[in-house]
């Protein structure tokens, strides 16, 4: 308990530098270049999500027996509903069942960004709740960190995948079996932070002037948790689509008539070395997607987190 | 140190407590008939009564759990009707090719991720620490199937220096076995060398701002012997720990990597069990999936010890 | 004393600091001079650039400062030409130096042998059997016990004075000209802070080393300085023979500095009031047990059968070195913690073994002000909300407590239209301010100081000590003071409780405690306080 004395001028100018230049934090986030960069590319995502119908595609399902492993560029003649017939450049070529790959890729963005926008709030909404509970209601910590301790011990994949054996595969399927792995990461993340403020001299200055417990979890606990979680939720959103993608693509996941990257890629494996297309160009927007979001999330990391940003 | 062994490893007892509820309540989330889906589509009445009176599936459910987990605690994890043999025998069978792929990865990655990471930490800033963090994004991002194709394509289609898929013992012809480990291994530690070069480099950097490092440069040691001596061991405790963690990340690699080089290994077998909805299997892999993850992670836990003497409790 | 030639020689040095900071330069044209066998102190507030001083001698500057004027001459050889290489052979060779936390400054995993004995690896080609009792030899003349054990001990396994012991040690194995000492005893109690200084001043009498030591403290000065150098915002102030400086100090600021400093001698506080109890503990006790079920239970006692009584309008002081359990009954107090035995009469009503919802009421009447000035209020809330936070949570109108909390800024000499600004925006000593005012907006019965002002630089925390001194004569508070500093408690204190290892030693009228003390820790506690009176 001996005295603290701020040394080092560095410190202290630092301090004084900070304290005069501080400025929102979303608006430092928004203009880190790897925030940029990784935003605009997933905004250009999103925007082929919306607007698939009408960048040249067909119907991703239709199946056409007469154009079947097309290499991409060919010219294919197809045949329209009222019996008559058109010519039309396959940009990257045709699947086993003669569907347009370019389609189902196009189409197949919006799997990928529902699932994990879907995944990474649902694992935050149940892990925020969890882990406030967790962090706060002392008797109720030891169970739960327990059960999350044992989720844990399930290698996340392979928890999926036990999830979606014990139902039909299907969309909801597929994203709470994703969800569940990651809930006990949010749990630590939220409890932890909870562990650490709830000792905080404001916290304690707070319960002596009265505050009731929800006014001291909702006003000065919880806005310590948002930074970190807009954070770890996007690197959530990332593993969420390479999950889905590997389940797809293990024919475990999302169904073939709907299509997703991952599904395409199942479907192209037999021929991969003919028709390696079938991969190549599912591959290329998940691999852009997934690093688009990791770059803006280490982006987040550094200017929202800074703290955490130091440890990985 | 006995103590500490002997408390960590009742510690772990709650953890696999929760593993086998789970995956014993697997089944009974299942729509249907427990017995009906063990048996499969094609199975006899008499066959699913069979199955009924084995299990106890007449009794109260804690009943059944007791009998499940007492045969387990056995050996004894069932059959499988679809593969028509018991799941011991089974796994048995298939654990030869995901040993041999985790362990080349694991030795290839660490050996190849740590200094790396030291080395990216130590030139912090320089053209090299920016080429590894952008590897690093990099390797997090591109999913192992699509990094597993590409190898196939460049290096067994392309070039044709290996084979493109499929596996020999070990036993059988060394020479063969170590070809197809190859390209498989290669396309696993993508990801988890990302991930330790990742950690090393972050562990590294945070202990040079620790004061003993400056009391290190105040001695007058060259910035090598501060790395190497001070520096690197005070970071191993880190760096073990994402190891250990990272082993999950290698376990469900491998299950998409045996499916892409067609491997007969665990991993496979996981696919082709959900894919025939051979419960006994899925959920005895699982299980030991589980196991040996917490069983690594305890012994990473156990050789803290080694590296810090304050851990001793 | 015998042979005066200067081993350190620094003359107009400038250090600039990295842009954007609040001035161009971390140091200013300092020039001074340290002869063998001389103590030379360099003393400032924080921010006045005397670490940087020390780091720059040793070539240890962080990347963001530079050297840009003057030169810094080791025994001639000019170290801010010198290249890295020749750094190397100098440092621990003939300049060494020690650092404030002795707790860090150690590798946690190298034995304590292993690292002095790679100080002499590095310089010294001796052999094995020459390097271990050279080793020994200087762990003895440290004054460790067992230098055998201690060889092999790792720092975990020592005392924050046994390492510094050893860093002691580390720097001295190779007999060097010149030992930087930066704060070395600012994280150590203050009988520990008492045998190092002593430990310092012997070594390097008989060696006949040059010491140039930091230090923010004028007590710490007075016991060990022959020459005195103050700096303020990295330019020196002034300079000259200890007793000088103290007595007859030139500079107006120099002059605050010393004026600042809390004395251990009597001030009149007046006698104890016979007024009302406003709070009494009974056999007060607080346990801490890591209760795991996994792991050996491991049980601390915080705080013994305490009995205390606070009377209306006084203060009573607690003091203690650190584990002494001084804040753990301040807390048990406030019910921030519950305790494990006794109770807690707040008036007449008993509040130890309340429940939480039954205590609401009560808690408006003891309020707390924390150490840390910047954890202590919600970085992300204006002031304003966070000092109308308590009147609001027991009924009061919006906009009464603002008025209320306007008031009150000026009441701790603040600008009542600063209330929407957030605290970031605040220096330490205003803040300290703020946490009063918030405290003081409940209306409190009781108000604790845990600690208030020890993160305070002397002059702002004189300011602070003034401050609530007049809060007490204006509004007849009574507070509860809790300090590791003994001179503060002296004097501030109608009444002086002693605590140690969770005991309360003794307690009685402040100066009954000060110039009589029965228990021997009292007694030894005082004795060990570096005095700047001694001097002057």
């Amino acid at each position: 308990m001996s005295a603290i004395t701020p040394e080092d001028v560095v410190d202290s100018a630092s301090i004084a530098a900070a304290s005069t230049k501080r400025k929102p934090l979303w608006q430092l986030a928004i203009r880190n270049p790897n925030v940029i960069f990784g935003g605009v590319i997933l905004l250009v995502m999103v925007a082929i999500a919306i607007f698939a119908p009408f960048l040249g595609t067909v119907d991703p399902t239709r199946i056409d027996p007469a154009a079947r492993n097309k290499k991409p560029g060919t010219e294919i003649t197809f045949r329209l509903e009222d019996g008559t017939t058109a010519k039309r450049t396959v940009l990257m070529g045709t699947d086993s069942l003669g569907r347009d790959v370019y389609s189902r890729v196009l189409y197949g963005t919006r799997v990928s960004l529902a699932v994990g926008v879907s995944v990474a709030l649902c694992a935050i909404a149940i892990g925020v709740v969890i882990g406030l509970v967790s962090g706060y209601v002392r008797w109720a910590d030891g169970i739960i960190m327990r059960i999350m301790d044992g989720l844990m011990a399930i290698p996340g994949i392979l928890l999926a995948i036990a999830l979606v054996s014990i139902w039909r595969a299907g969309l909801i399927t597929v994203i709470f079996a994703i969800v569940v792995p990651d809930v006990p990461r949010v749990v630590r993340l939220v409890r932890s932070i909870v562990l650490t403020v709830r000792e905080e001299p404001y916290v304690e200055g707070a319960i002596s002037v009265g505050t009731p417990t929800w006014v001291l979890l909702f006003r000065h606990i919880l806005p310590n948790t948002v930074a970190p979680l807009i954070v770890q939720g996007t690197f959530l959103a990332a593993a969420a689509i390479l999950a889905e993608a590997a389940l797809s693509f293990l024919g475990i996941g999302i169904p073939p008539e709907i299509p997703s990257w991952g599904n395409i890629m199942a479907e192209g494996r037999t021929l991969f070395r003919v028709f390696p297309h079938n991969i190549l160009y599912p591959g290329i927007f998940l691999a852009l997607t997934v690093l688009a979001i990791n770059i803006m999330g280490d982006g987040l990391r550094d200017t929202l987190d800074p703290k955490m940003s130091k440890k990985v | 140190m006995f103590d500490f062994i002997a408390r960590r490893l009742v510690a772990i007892v709650p953890v696999l407590a929760v593993v086998a509820v789970f995956v014993f309540l697997m089944l009974r989330l299942t729509p249907g008939d427990p017995a009906a889906v063990i048996a499969g589509d094609n199975a006899t009445s008499d066959q699913i009564a069979d199955i009924r009176e084995k299990l106890g599936l007449n009794q109260p459910i804690w009943q059944q759990f007791g009998i499940w987990i007492g045969n387990i605690l056995q050996g004894n994890f069932g059959e499988s009707f679809f593969f028509k043999k018991t799941v011991a025998e089974l796994i048995a069978q298939r654990v030869e090719p995901t040993l041999a792929l985790a362990l080349c990865t694991l030795v290839f990655a660490v050996c190849l991720a740590v200094p790396i990471g030291v080395l990216a930490a130590y030139r912090q800033g320089s053209v090299f620490d920016k080429a590894v963090m952008a590897f690093s994004v990099l390797g997090f991002s591109v999913p192992g199937f699509v990094i597993g194709y590409c190898l196939i394509y460049i290096f067994a289609i392309e070039l044709g220096w290996l084979p493109v898929q499929g596996y020999v013992r070990i036993g059988v012809d060394f020479g063969r076995f170590a070809e197809r480990m190859v390209l498989p291994s290669l396309t696993l530690s993508v990801g988890f060398i990302a991930l330790i070069a990742r950690i090393t480099r972050a562990s590294v950097l945070e202990v040079l701002n620790e004061d003993y490092i400056r009391t290190a440069r105040a001695k007058g040691l060259s910035n090598r012997v501060v790395l190497m001596r001070h520096a690197l061991r005070n970071a191993a405790v880190p760096i073990l720990t994402v190891i250990g963690l990272g082993i999950a990340i290698l376990m469900g690699g491998a299950v998409v990597t045996e499916s892409v080089f067609g491997l007969p290994g665990l991993g496979r077998l996981t696919v082709e069990a959900v894919l025939s909805r051979d419960f006994p299997t899925i959920q005895t892999v699982i299980l030991l999936f589980s196991v040996v993850y917490v069983v690594i992670n305890l012994l990473i836990d156990i050789s803290y010890t080694l590296f810090d003497p304050r851990i001793r409790y | 004393m015998a042979d005066k030639k200067p081993v350190l020689e620094v003359r107009n040095l400038t250090v600039a600091l990295p842009g954007g900071a609040d001035r161009a330069n971390a140091v200013q044209k300092v020039s001074f001079t340290v002869n063998s066998g001389e103590i030379v102190c360099l003393v400032g507030e924080s921010g006045s650039g005397k670490s940087v001083i020390a780091f720059t001698v040793m070539g240890l500057l962080a990347k963001a400062l530079k050297p840009t004027g003057g030169e810094i001459l080791l025994e001639g050889e000019n170290v801010l030409a010198a290249s890295e290489e020749r750094l190397r052979e100098l440092r621990c060779t003939r300049m060494s130096m020690i650092f404030q936390e002795p707790m860090t400054a150690l590798n946690p995993v190298m034995s304590c042998g292993e690292q002095i004995d790679e100080v002499l690896r590095t310089h010294t080609n001796l052999d094995n059997a020459t390097r271990k009792a050279k080793i020994i030899k200087i762990l003895s003349r440290v004054k460790l016990p067992e230098p055998e054990r201690i060889y092999a001990s790792y720092p975990h396994q020592l005392s924050g004075g046994q390492r510094q012991r050893i860093m002691i040690a580390m720097a001295l194995v190779l007999d060097p000209v010149l030992l930087i000492a930066d704060e070395p005893t600012t994280a150590l109690d203050v009988t520990t802070q008492a045998e190092i200084l002593k430990l310092i001043a012997e070594l390097q009498e008989t060696e006949g080393t040059g010491v140039l030591f930091i230090t923010h403290d004028f007590g710490v000065v007075a016991e060990i300085a022959h020459k005195v150098a103050v700096l303020r915002w990295g330019e020196l102030v002034e300079m000259g023979p200890t007793e000088q400086i103290l007595s007859r100090p030139v500079a107006g600021y120099t002059r605050m500095l010393i004026s600042s400093v809390p004395s251990i001698h009597p001030v009149h506080r007046g006698v104890r009031l016979e007024g009302k109890t406003v709070l009494r503990t009974e056999k007060l006790g607080k346990t801490y047990s890591g209760k795991s079920f996994f792991q050996k239970a491991r049980v601390v006692k915080a705080a013994i059968d305490v009995d205390l009584d606070i009377r209306r309008g006084e203060t009573l002081g607690i003091v203690g070195e650190s584990g002494s359990g001084k804040s753990t009954v301040a807390r048990c107090i406030a019910r921030l913690i519950d305790p494990s035995e006794g109770k807690v009469y707040l008036g007449d009503t008993e509040i130890a073994t309340m429940s939480a919802s039954r205590l609401r009421p009560h808690r408006r009447k003891v309020q707390i002000v924390f150490q840390d000035p910047y954890r202590s209020m919600n970085p992300r809330i204006t002031i304003g909300e966070s000092i109308i936070e308590g009147p609001m949570n027991f009924g009061l109108p919006r906009d009464e407590a603002l008025a209320r909390a306007r008031k009150l800024m000026e009441t701790v000499r603040l600008d009542p239209n600063a209330l929407d600004r957030y605290p970031h925006q605040f220096s330490g000593g205003q803040r300290q301010r703020i946490c009063i005012a918030r405290a003081l907006a409940m209306e409190p019965e009781l108000l604790i100081a845990d600690e208030a002002v020890s993160a305070l630089d002397v002059s702002v925390q004189k300011q602070v000590l003034e401050l609530m001194s007049e809060l007490q004569s204006e509004f007849g508070l009574t507070y509860l003071l809790i300090s590791h500093n003994l001179a503060v408690v002296r004097q501030m204190s109608t009444a002086v409780g002693v605590l140690h290892n969770g005991v309360l030693v003794e307690k009685g009228p402040t100066d009954a405690i000060f110039d009589n003390p029965q228990a021997d820790y009292t007694r030894m506690l005082l004795d060990a306080v570096p005095d700047i009176s001694r001097v002057a």
